[in-house]
């Protein structure tokens, strides 16, 4: 186990630089998520740390050492790749003992640790079994496996779970939070998923275009969203967006709407947005804030998810799972201002 | 009822279209097995007219029918009794054995290379060596007789393999595969603490298995027939090769053709075995290569 530190870490192919100076501190024993779109960077820093990519600049300690110059395999880390690249060739128990072959233990203490993982993982019956005679939830518990037999410092897990189907993912999110807490091993994670970000994590990282959004617990970054990427991009579906005016004590839609919020840093007249999450957007049968007519209906169950039409802008509100509005129905929504997000139309930084 | 009838009798018209069709598609596979049938026939005559032609009599093997009328295995005996058949056997497997080994490794370590390291020039690297897949085996045979001739390799076995000790073709072939094997699994290794050689010793060779069987057979098959070298870089009887030492039987006036097929029949069970036995691993290895190709 060990603490990771970033430090202006800088990536950049040739001219173009695709990381540009991140900064985070990572407490021992924490489960910490990198999450984002497709090219923000989160994969390559997760390279970095591992030793796979050269660092163009700023530094990586693991524990108290600059590891920039080292070899991955002096990294004291391990790694669990999104295809699992457990060796085809190998049983179930050769590919667990790989990273054990440098090791000096003896023959007995390697065997000895693989039963262990195997124990720890549900394996114990499957260590003579090739890759090809395990399903899929099996072969990723082969790869955390392997990591897991070395017991490294830190563990870094590259979108491992984007090949199993829903169900399965699912699973083995638990599975992996449930070896989080019995090992307790320093754990970065990497995906593109925001569920499994928001169920995992005890921190996330949000990154965008090489560039780190938001540092913070789950419940941070989705009730206090830095910036509009981050309200967009944390939460399904999507926090609604509607473009104003901050006037007064409030805001005032385009189309003149005008909605009392508590005191905001936002000057006079200045363009704003209001966001407001769908779950905090619901459908009610007494005074609204809005009315407008609903286009689409998506019956969830418990809630049913209603698309209206608010004065030339679609927002998604939360009904009933029981008596839902239908198609044409006109409908009022609410929301409480405590729910309600302001962001700077410019920048779109939050303004609290 | 009659409604019935109607519903399940074909329409004439639908009858006949399925039966032209049906005679345009025996038509067509017709012609396909001709074409396999005369392809086929084509290919195994010349084996069929060795084999014949080596239970012949000398008196007879100028005639061409194919079932001789005095069948003989005494020309097995000749050849099998004679010293000279074994030592070319001997140099023939020894050379194939040695520079197949010595392709195979030397092909995938470049391929692997090639495919799996990013150095400056190595586009240039791959064309330079892919370029001399266009150039004839004949045209490279008078620098590598200079070569062997500075050297003092000219009559040893070392002069007979060390233009096959690595292959153009197998480079290709291997860099093609190892395209295939996806980089995640080089990673793993390399955070499990492999070297870079323990990594393609360890790894990555055991995933392109296939490709080596194949590329082993078709360098074995390539040394066990070759002939034009091994006659130009030998110059005693004891060093040649298999297809060397046969085509000296005979002689000044008069070729021993029965002699000559009998050896060559001989020399060919070898590669048969060799080819029954890993025949799936070159019909796989070709069309892996090309479809990744």
């Amino acid at each position: 186990m060990a603490t990771l530190s970033l430090r202006n870490l800088v990536k950049s192919y040739g001219k173009v630089e695709v990381l540009h100076g991140i900064n985070l501190d990572v407490a021992d024993g924490e489960f910490v998520v990198f999450v984002g779109p497709s090219g923000c960077g989160k994969s390559t820093t997760l390279r970095m740390i591992a030793g796979l990519e050269e660092i163009s600049g700023g530094e990586i300690h693991i524990g108290e050492r600059l590891v920039n110059n080292l070899e991955p395999k002096e990294r004291d880390i391990a790694m669990v790749f999104q295809n699992y690249a457990i060796y085809p060739h190998m049983s179930v128990r050769k590919n667990i003992g790989f990273g054990l072959r440098t090791s000096k233990l003896s023959k007995e203490a390697k065997d000895k640790r693989i039963d262990e993982v195997a124990a720890i993982l549900g394996m114990t019956d499957l260590l003579e079994r090739r890759p090809n005679q395990l399903s899929g939830g099996q072969r990723q518990r082969v790869a955390i496996g392997r990591a897991m037999v070395r017991d490294p410092a830190v563990f870094l897990f590259d979108e491992p779970l984007s090949n199993l189907d829903a169900q399965l993912r699912t699973q083995m999110r638990l599975e992996i939070k449930k070896l989080h807490q019995r090992v307790g091993n320093t754990i970065i994670f990497v995906t593109h998923d925001q569920v499994e970000a928001m169920t995992m994590a005890d921190r996330i990282v949000i990154m965008k275009d090489g560039y780190i959004q938001q540092v913070g617990t789950p419940l941070e970054v989705y009730h206090k969203p830095a910036n509009t990427f981050v309200a967009q991009f944390i939460g399904a579906p999507s926090m609604n967006m509607l473009p104003g005016k901050w006037v007064g004590k409030g805001v005032k839609l385009g189309d003149g709407l005008g909605i009392d919020l508590p005191e905001r840093n936002a000057s006079e007249g200045a363009d704003v947005i209001l966001g407001i999450r769908p779950d905090d957007l619901v459908v009610t049968g007494g005074n609204g804030l809005f009315s407008g007519t609903v286009n689409i209906v998506e019956p969830l169950g418990a809630d049913t998810l209603v698309y209206v039409g608010v004065n030339g802008h679609e927002v998604i509100a939360k009904a009933s799972g029981r008596k839902p509005p239908k198609a044409g129905d006109t409908v009022k929504l609410t929301a409480k201002a405590g729910e309600m997000h302001l962001f700077d139309a410019k920048s779109g930084e939050a303004l609290p | 009822m009659a409604s019935q009838d109607i519903a399940v009798k074909p329409s004439t018209d639908a009858l006949f279209s399925g039966s032209s069709r049906n005679s345009r598609r025996n038509m067509g596979q017709f012609i396909r097995w001709a074409l396999l049938f005369g392809g086929g026939i084509l290919m195994i005559m010349p084996i069929v007219f060795m084999v014949s032609t080596s239970l012949k009599f000398p008196f007879e093997v100028y005639n061409l029918n194919l079932i001789p009328e005095e069948p003989t295995i005494e020309n097995y005996t000749y050849v099998l009794e004679d010293g000279r058949f074994y030592r070319w056997f001997v140099n023939s497997l020894v050379i194939s054995i040695i520079t197949t080994a010595s392709a195979v490794f030397f092909d995938a370590l470049v391929g692997y290379a090639l495919c799996k390291f990013k150095f400056p020039g190595r586009y240039l690297v791959f064309i330079a060596i892919l370029s001399t897949l266009m150039i004839p085996t004949e045209m490279l045979v008078i620098p590598w007789y200079l070569m062997s001739k500075s050297f003092g390799w000219l009559d040893t076995y070392w002069g007979i393999m060390f233009p096959g000790v690595m292959t153009a073709f197998g480079t290709f072939l291997m860099k093609q595969f190892f395209e295939t094997v996806p980089d995640d699994f080089l990673e793993a290794a390399r955070i499990d603490g492999l070297n870079e050689f323990q990594i393609w010793w360890q790894v990555a060779m055991p995933l392109v298995r296939p490709a080596l069987a194949a590329l082993a057979i078709f360098v074995f098959l390539g040394n066990w027939t070759a002939f034009i070298w091994p006659l130009i870089v030998t110059n005693s009887v004891e060093m040649y090769t298999l297809p060397v030492g046969l085509s000296s039987f005979g002689d000044e006036v008069d070729v021993a053709w029965e002699l000559i097929m009998t050896g060559a029949a001989i020399s060919t069970l070898p590669t048969l075995v060799v080819f029954l036995i890993f025949q799936r691993f070159i019909i796989r290895g070709v069309v892996m290569a090309g479809l990744k190709g």
